[in-house]
């Protein structure tokens, strides 16, 4: 382990908020089953519906339209397979919609339910978006049709930040009839979310991206809409979500997003400094760089960057030695051989996409980690453009 | 196991990662006998090897390298730079990804395609060395086999879709697209596929 240790991979998972970990250990002796009539089990649903109404408060919903998950994963895979579930039982009134659109930028989860689906014989359309991550909404617009039923945009996504304007989206969707979900789980507890502000149907939310625990996730279900469930065999969440209870993680989550609610602004203003700093930093000291995503419209506390003529994981593992927990688009860290479909998706060339950076900045983070990262950085990517076969003569 | 101090790779391959070995900063000065590219940056990596050679020993005495590659690329190629040093040039020929892997202490499986770059770079040295120095007879030529005619895949891209991950036919066709017009070539292409996997996973 290096000497120091700074970590800016927020957007992969953050680390538990000191006070979500203390009411987590408290909640250890809650162990009974909420679905239990007695004492035991009375006390842990107690706690599950406080939680529930807290985070229901947090967007803007009402308790009811929250359903627990075991991760944003689930959630999203719960809410792009409704629409096409084959069971009789079924009672997702699809009203002949069968159709989907989402867009090439989505996480894994959404766009391999996509495909999924698709290869049992949906119709799905995937939005193209601009050089900074914007989807492009005329091409929306000719994609609905009477077929649509369901639209699932993310809210800001997990690679470059760039935030979609899920408000005009969702007008657009329901005028022609079909239903929006988005998949906020990166813009949670970073900006104000209100559900029925942005008039969405559907929204996933995840507890370790805001600094609670993992393994727990929620959708958003306005009350109005039709639902199936994806796990089935259980009355729990309103027969939403079979599976006992995840009393912890739900009471975990409910203090993040608590937490998030007193601390989130103030921190956006702190994030933003960094980052910026952050950036100015980079620019000053490196050349051969470009900056991924969009240049306001972007979550605070997301920079991605790419530097020509190096390959990412290199970077990402000499950045590793030195402390500094970051993420890269290259293809060589994804297990794939594939670079980030997000940046392929903006139109930059490939070997900016294996060459790209993400840091993401989070609550701990300091001026003086900003500082050593850009003491850091360009001896790395000099080394590296060093043994270059790709930056040769531009020493 | 300890979790504190657990790299992504093998300790060897980090002794080599963080101090590689015979990088060629400036090609301009340094005088060899052979040198050979592959890869692309497109494509994630490239890989540069140089080689001298003492002609009448007929063995590698020096082997320098650059790569736009991540870190199993160099890694690698570092310590494959090492091993030919003082090898018969015959010997570094034959020189499989396989025996670089375990010399590194091995690789993960989805990084073996990162760490063929640099045996191939060394043959495309050699085979210029033997070029420079009219040993045409010497090369022998990676000649591709078609397989299949319809879809136009070759026995190399065969091999190149195992390295690249694909385990079962349903992968290889995933990515090469064989067998998927008159699939005559299903059979071979089968057999062709356990070969290759054989040969560079099988432990």
């Amino acid at each position: 382990m290096a000497e120091k240790q700074i970590y800016m991979d927020h957007n992969a998972t953050t680390p538990i908020h000191p006070e979500v970990k203390k009411v987590m250990i408290e909640a250890m002796e809650v162990f009974g089953n909420p679905s239990s009539l007695h004492w035991f089990g009375q006390q842990a649903k107690a706690r599950v519906e406080e939680a529930r109404e807290r985070i229901a408060s947090f967007i803007g919903a009402q308790a009811e339209e929250v359903v627990f998950t075991g991760s944003g994963s689930e959630a999203n895979n719960t809410v792009l397979s409704m629409l096409t579930c084959p069971s009789g039982q079924c009672l997702y009134n699809n009203r002949g919609r069968t159709n989907i659109i989402t867009t090439a930028i989505e996480h894994p989860c959404v766009l391999e339910t996509s495909k999924c689906i698709q290869d049992k014989g949906t119709n799905v359309t995937f939005l193209e978006v601009d050089r900074y991550g914007k989807i492009k909404i005329e091409q929306l617009k000719r994609a609905l049709n009477d077929k649509v039923g369901l639209v699932s945009v993310m809210l800001a996504n997990n690679e470059i930040g760039t935030i979609q304007d899920i408000k005009a989206i969702a007008k657009i969707v329901h005028k022609a009839g079909a239903l929006l979900h988005t998949d906020a789980v990166q813009a949670i507890g970073k900006i104000p979310v209100d559900v029925k502000e942005l008039e969405v149907d559907f929204l996933t939310l995840s507890g370790h991206k805001i600094y609670g625990p993992k393994g727990i996730g929620a959708i958003y279900v306005e009350k109005g809409s039709p639902f199936c469930p994806l796990i089935r065999g259980g009355h729990q969440e309103r027969g939403r979500r079979a599976g006992t209870e995840n009393t912890l993680g739900i009471i975990g989550l409910a203090k993040a997003v608590q937490m998030r609610d007193k601390e989130m602004v103030d921190e956006s203003k702190k994030l933003l400094k960094l980052k910026q700093a952050l950036r100015k930093g980079i620019e000053g000291k490196i050349d051969g760089l470009y900056f991924n995503g969009h240049p306001t419209d972007s979550i605070y506390s997301t920079l991605n960057v790419s530097f020509e003529g190096v390959e990412g994981e290199a970077i990402l593992l000499y950045l590793d030695l030195e402390g500094i927990a970051v993420s890269t688009g290259s293809a060589c860290a994804s297990g794939s051989l594939d670079p980030s479909h997000v940046l392929i998706a903006t139109g930059i060339p490939v070997e900016r996409a294996h060459g790209s950076i993400r840091f993401s900045l989070g609550r701990e983070n300091t001026l003086e980690d900003v500082k050593y990262v850009i003491e850091k950085l360009p001896k790395i990517i000099k080394r590296l453009r060093d043994m270059s076969t790709a930056y040769a003569g531009k020493k | 196991m300890d979790t504190q101090n657990k790299w992504v790779y093998s300790n060897k391959a980090k002794e080599h990662f963080i101090n590689p070995k015979n990088i060629l900063e400036d090609e301009s000065v340094y005088q060899f006998d052979g040198k050979g590219t592959v890869g692309n940056i497109k494509c994630g990596d490239e890989m540069m090897v140089f080689i001298k050679v003492d002609r009448k020993k007929n063995i590698i005495t020096d082997c320098k390298w650059k790569t736009y590659g991540c870190a199993s690329a160099i890694a690698s190629t570092s310590i494959m730079s090492e091993m030919v040093k003082g090898m018969p040039v015959d010997r570094a020929y034959r020189l499989s990804p396989k025996d670089i892997t375990k010399e590194l202490g091995g690789l993960p499986e989805h990084k073996i395609h990162c760490s063929v770059l640099g045996d191939k770079a060394l043959r495309a040295a050699i085979n210029d060395y033997y070029k420079r120095n009219g040993m045409l007879d010497k090369i022998e030529k990676e000649k591709a086999r078609l397989v299949c005619q319809c879809m136009n895949v070759t026995d190399h891209e065969i091999e190149q879709a195992v390295l690249d991950g694909a385990r079962t036919f349903y992968e290889l066709q995933e990515k090469t697209k064989l067998g998927t017009v008159c699939g005559q070539c299903k059979d071979e292409a089968a057999r062709l596929l356990d070969q290759f996997v054989k040969k560079h996973f099988d432990k």
